[in-house]
């Protein structure tokens, strides 16, 4: 059963994500709302994690093999200014992704299982990730114009 | 007669439920000027405050000489506040603005008109060639006229292609638009002020409304004093005059209101009050709510809010039992940490309580500027003109296909851009064009250190269209001299949708222009165009551009189209929508719970309330709420900077009864000044007296951004709390337009950047700061006024506030003829005004 793989994939995935928005919030600062959106949504990823662990208990976490480089590479460091900020933000946008594609899967596998414990915990954090996704998407709309065309 | 100073809001003409409100005409007029030396009466109401109470101007010699109420107007019956009585004497002060001034080596110099308005142009030009559009940025208000704004948002979307034009109507109304666009589709108030009349429970979430709309506060005055008297919950960390009257006082810590939302919904649901019917047929997302608030019984909340668990169950108690439920929210919720998610709560109840669009059973989501509203409507704030969505096509086709333009040219990628982001792009210097009218963001906006440097930014242009030299336009590199209320003609709408006319007056003084005038001869100037290179703006004065507006608006839910000029002249204001189906105005919205919320119909998709994420047309349509209202929860989170360790106090600020924003107009009537002179700090008793803090000993506020100084007030506010007004900045002090070294008197110095992740308004009410006493009182009292919440704690030494003889109003209770012979008056009156 490859389940504890992903299982496992999805608490590293979460936790990195976690640590990226906290850097990403600290890099580009005086972007307030960056700032403290980041570190709200870093402290959501933490609760993913901590919800994920019971079920990596009981399916038996492995380590996962080769996934984890993606999103690794992504964050050696954040960058700044108005383009940095962009492209953290694209990097944000495909860790949380990652995230995203592995809840779903996981929920297919809670199906199966008929584990409705773990489905119940897919349920209330999908739908925070894709809110993740939805933010930074939005905010990476607003500042693309201004970013790509007029900053200097 | 009546010293409106010491009695703000006059005397009682009680009144029982579903009664007509008594009529009481309020009148001041100047000293030595007798009602019949008035040459003539001029319609207009009143710009102060968001209320909307209508007034007539007494003109004598080409001059205002006073004000009286306007006996037959729906919203006020008469009715005048202090602002109202007191405020126009500004209009006639010595230091108006009366000729342009320009920047010449470093010094403000006057300039004539061709010249000041060449050095706007020809910057103009040239930055479009070498930037484009997005190097400008437009910051407005809430105080100019319906037709200023629209001339601008269509020059500005449509001219330029700018989408970086907001109003400072964000730091005031940003989350009332938003919660109502969450909940019911579309912005719109869905009560009337005539609610309080039928009413028997009025809840007040963080309203001040004794001190911010005193009209609407004699309304609740008079009810409370008269036969079956509503109920009353109020939620304030300050001992208002409403919480002092109220059955419920939740003295909250500020920052924790969507934890009592939550709470109070909690017990609704769990206690069986909520109408299951209208629920099921008229909402959508009941069940995550339920699932939501479920984590917060009365003693979680009572926790974190810092009340006793049994007042949230009285309150909860009294809303679940009313009948006939009134709501109104402002700044303490729409400041505050989690606002748009707090306010959307308020409609939450009244669609549980399925109490909406039925006399007495109104949500009155507040404004704080005269026409905040109109900045909404007209899109010269971050929305699309007639309540528009940005992110549907055709919305914005039928702007292309109005204004004639190609819809690429409209800037529709992401919502207009909100104040404090235009402000950010001017510190980058992505932004170098930057027009402030009618505000004065030097005072105002928060953590003002920062606010100072980027007025001073190096490759910046700031123009600012001011009656006053403000501490805003002293940083200009152009100050356009505008005319003021009573000086120019154009329409506003208040906090209930009722529209009104503001009539000219007298003429402004020196070469003072009316705004639209600025503003078209910008736009002629420019030479913007059309498709077909016809110019842009095909209207030449107020009425023409209100005409135009009012296309812009058909088929909106913000129809004027059946409104004129003419049939706001004489009578009472008139309430959109008003159009062939509602020809004499709409009273209440959604009888029929027909909300706004249609796809092809909405003003937005939907915003995530923890991260203002934004929904897609999919998204949407997925959602399929179909006219039915949108149930939105959100659990709550704790403040951004939570008080601790350096920074003990939540610090706000806020506003007293007797000024208006930072005081431009109101440090310059007398009775308004003498009333409430200078900057204080309000402190509870028992952190007072652990600081060693009297009454009058001067404190310093500090948070990391800054501090400020002034007396202590030794009042009822909550422990561990402190309070300052937000009006007192530097033009009538020596230093002008900052601190300059001295000792720092504004509100702002201190406050943090930071904004509601839905609304994008400013949390001017939640922030950490310490308190130190740095010298010892010199025998005299704070400033602070002794009739309103910032009462002292217990009378002492402090000497009541009085306006005395010069303060003395005459106020004329319910006497019909009078209002037949005002209008025929006015009938007069209007004829003349036409001669001339």
């Amino acid at each position: 059963m490859h389940l504890a793989n992903y299982l496992g994939y999805l608490h590293q995935s979460e936790s990195d994500l976690a640590e990226a928005f906290r850097k990403v919030g600290e890099a580009h600062a005086q972007e307030v709302d960056v700032y403290h959106i980041t570190h709200t949504l870093a402290k959501q990823c933490e609760t993913h994690a901590e919800k994920l662990k019971p079920f990596a208990d009981r399916y038996g976490e492995e380590k996962p093999e080769e996934p984890e480089q993606l999103y690794h590479e992504l964050f050696d460091q954040t960058r700044s200014g108005s383009l940095g900020l962009l492209r953290d933000m694209q990097d944000l946008y495909l860790m949380a992704s990652a995230c995203d594609i592995s809840w779903t899967m996981i929920g297919q596998a809670a199906q199966g299982l008929r584990d409705r414990e773990l489905l119940e915990v897919v349920n209330s954090c999908e739908n925070e990730t894709a809110n993740q996704m939805k933010w930074i998407r939005t905010r990476m709309k607003e500042a693309a114009p201004q970013t790509l065309i007029v900053a200097s | 007669m009546t010293d409106r100073i010491a009695n703000p809001w006059g005397e009682r003409t009680p009144f029982g439920q579903g009664e007509d409100w008594p009529v009481r005409v309020d009148q001041f007029l100047e000293d030595g000027v007798s009602e019949e030396e008035v040459d003539r009466w001029v319609q207009t109401a009143s710009i102060l405050h968001s209320n909307g109470d209508a007034l007539d101007i007494a003109v004598k010699d080409g001059r205002i000489v006073g004000v009286r109420g306007r006996g037959e107007d729906r919203v006020n019956k008469g009715r005048l506040g202090p602002k109202d009585l007191f405020g126009w004497q500004a209009n006639n002060s010595e230091d108006r603005l009366t000729r342009p001034l320009v920047r010449k080596d470093g010094e403000l110099v006057e300039a004539s008109w061709d010249e000041a308005m060449d050095l706007i142009v020809e910057r103009s030009k040239e930055l479009l060639e070498e930037k484009g559009p997005l190097a400008f940025g437009f910051y407005t208000t809430g105080q100019l006229f319906l037709e200023e704004y629209y001339t601008m948002g269509v020059f500005g979307k449509a001219g330029l292609g700018t989408p970086h034009m907001d109003g400072n109507t964000r730091l005031c109304t940003a989350t009332a638009a938003v919660a109502l666009e969450e909940t019911f589709g579309t912005d719109g108030q869905p009560g009337s002020y005539a609610d309080v009349d039928h009413a028997d429970t009025i809840c007040l979430y963080g309203h001040n409304v004794a001190e911010t709309q005193t009209v609407l506060w004699m309304r609740m005055l008079d009810r409370l004093e008269g036969p079956n008297p509503p109920k009353l919950i109020v939620v304030d960390p300050r001992p208002t005059a409403p919480a002092q009257r109220a059955d419920v006082h939740l003295k909250v810590k500020n920052g924790t209101n969507l934890a009592l939302m939550n709470a109070l919904l909690h017990e609704l649901i769990t206690n069986g009050w909520y109408d299951e019917e209208y629920v099921n047929a008229n909402t959508i997302g009941f069940e995550d709510l339920e699932q939501t608030v479920m984590e917060y019984p009365p003693e979680t909340a009572a926790e974190i809010c810092g009340v006793d668990a049994e007042e949230i169950r009285e309150a909860a108690r009294l809303i679940g039992n009313a009948e006939r439920l009134l709501s109104t929210a402002l700044q303490g919720f729409y400041q505050s940490h989690q606002a748009t998610a707090s306010s959307c709560q308020i409609n939450h109840i009244h669609l549980l309580r399925g109490m909406i669009g039925k006399p007495g059973c109104g949500i009155l989501q507040m404004n704080g500027q005269p026409t905040a509203q109109n900045t909404r409507e007209t899109g010269a704030n971050g929305d699309l003109p007639g309540f528009r969505n940005w992110d549907n096509e055709e919305h914005v086709q039928q702007l292309a296909d109005l204004w004639n333009v190609d819809r690429m040219t409209i800037p529709h990628w992401a919502p207009p851009t909100h104040a404090m982001q235009i402000w950010r792009y001017a510190e980058q210097g992505s932004i170098n064009f930057l027009w402030v009218s009618c505000t004065n963001p030097a005072v105002s906006l928060p953590d003002l250190p920062r606010i100072r440097q980027i007025l001073q930014n190096e490759g910046l242009f700031l123009v600012v269209q001011d009656i006053f030299l403000t501490e805003t336009a002293r940083y200009a590199d152009v100050v356009l001299p505008a005319a003021t209320w009573g000086e120019k003609t154009g329409t506003f709408t208040n906090t209930d949708r009722t529209v009104h006319i503001s009539e000219k007056a007298v003429d402004p003084p020196g070469e003072a222009k009316p705004d639209l005038e600025i503003l078209l001869d910008y736009a002629r100037r420019m030479d913007f165009r059309d498709k077909d290179d016809q110019p842009l703006i095909k209207w030449d004065d107020p009425e023409s551009t209100f005409e135009a507006w009012k296309e812009c608006s058909r088929g909106r839910p913000c129809d004027y189209t059946g409104i004129t000029y003419d049939r706001l002249r004489g009578g009472s204001g008139i309430q959109w929508p008003c159009n062939d189906e509602h020809p004499e105005g709409t009273e209440r919205l959604y009888r029929e719970a027909d909300f706004n919320t249609q796809t092809w119909n909405c003003e937005r998709y939907g915003i995530d309330l923890i991260t203002g994420g934004m929904n897609s047309e999919m998204e949407h349509k997925a959602m399929n709420p179909a006219g039915r209202a949108i149930i939105l929860p959100a659990g709550y989170l704790p403040p951004h900077e939570p008080p601790g360790g350096e920074y003990p106090f939540r610090y706000i600020n806020g506003r007293t009864v007797y000024h208006f924003h930072t005081r431009t107009k109101t440090a310059r009537a007398p009775q308004l000044q003498n009333a409430a002179p200078d900057a204080w700090v309000e402190i509870s008793p028992t952190d007072a007296e652990s600081l060693s803090i009297e009454e009058g000993d001067m404190v310093r506020v500090e948070s990391p951004r800054g501090y400020m100084e002034a007396k202590a007030r030794i009042s009822g506010i909550r422990e561990g709390v402190v309070f300052a007004p937000f009006h007192y900045g530097y033009f009538d002090t020596p230093e002008g337009d900052s601190p300059n070294g001295q000792s720092p008197r504004a509100a702002n110095e201190l406050t943090i950047t930071d904004w509601d992740p839905v609304s994008k308004q400013p949390l001017f009410k939640v922030g950490a700061a310490r308190v130190t006493k740095v010298a010892d009182n010199d025998g005299t009292p704070a400033p602070a006024p002794t009739t309103t919440a910032s009462a002292p704690a217990s009378g002492g030494s402090v000497s009541e506030t009085v306006g005395g003889d010069e303060a003395e109003v005459k106020e004329t209770v319910g006497k019909q003829e009078e209002g037949e012979k005002g209008l025929i008056d006015r009938a007069k009156d209007a004829l003349t005004g036409r001669e001339e």
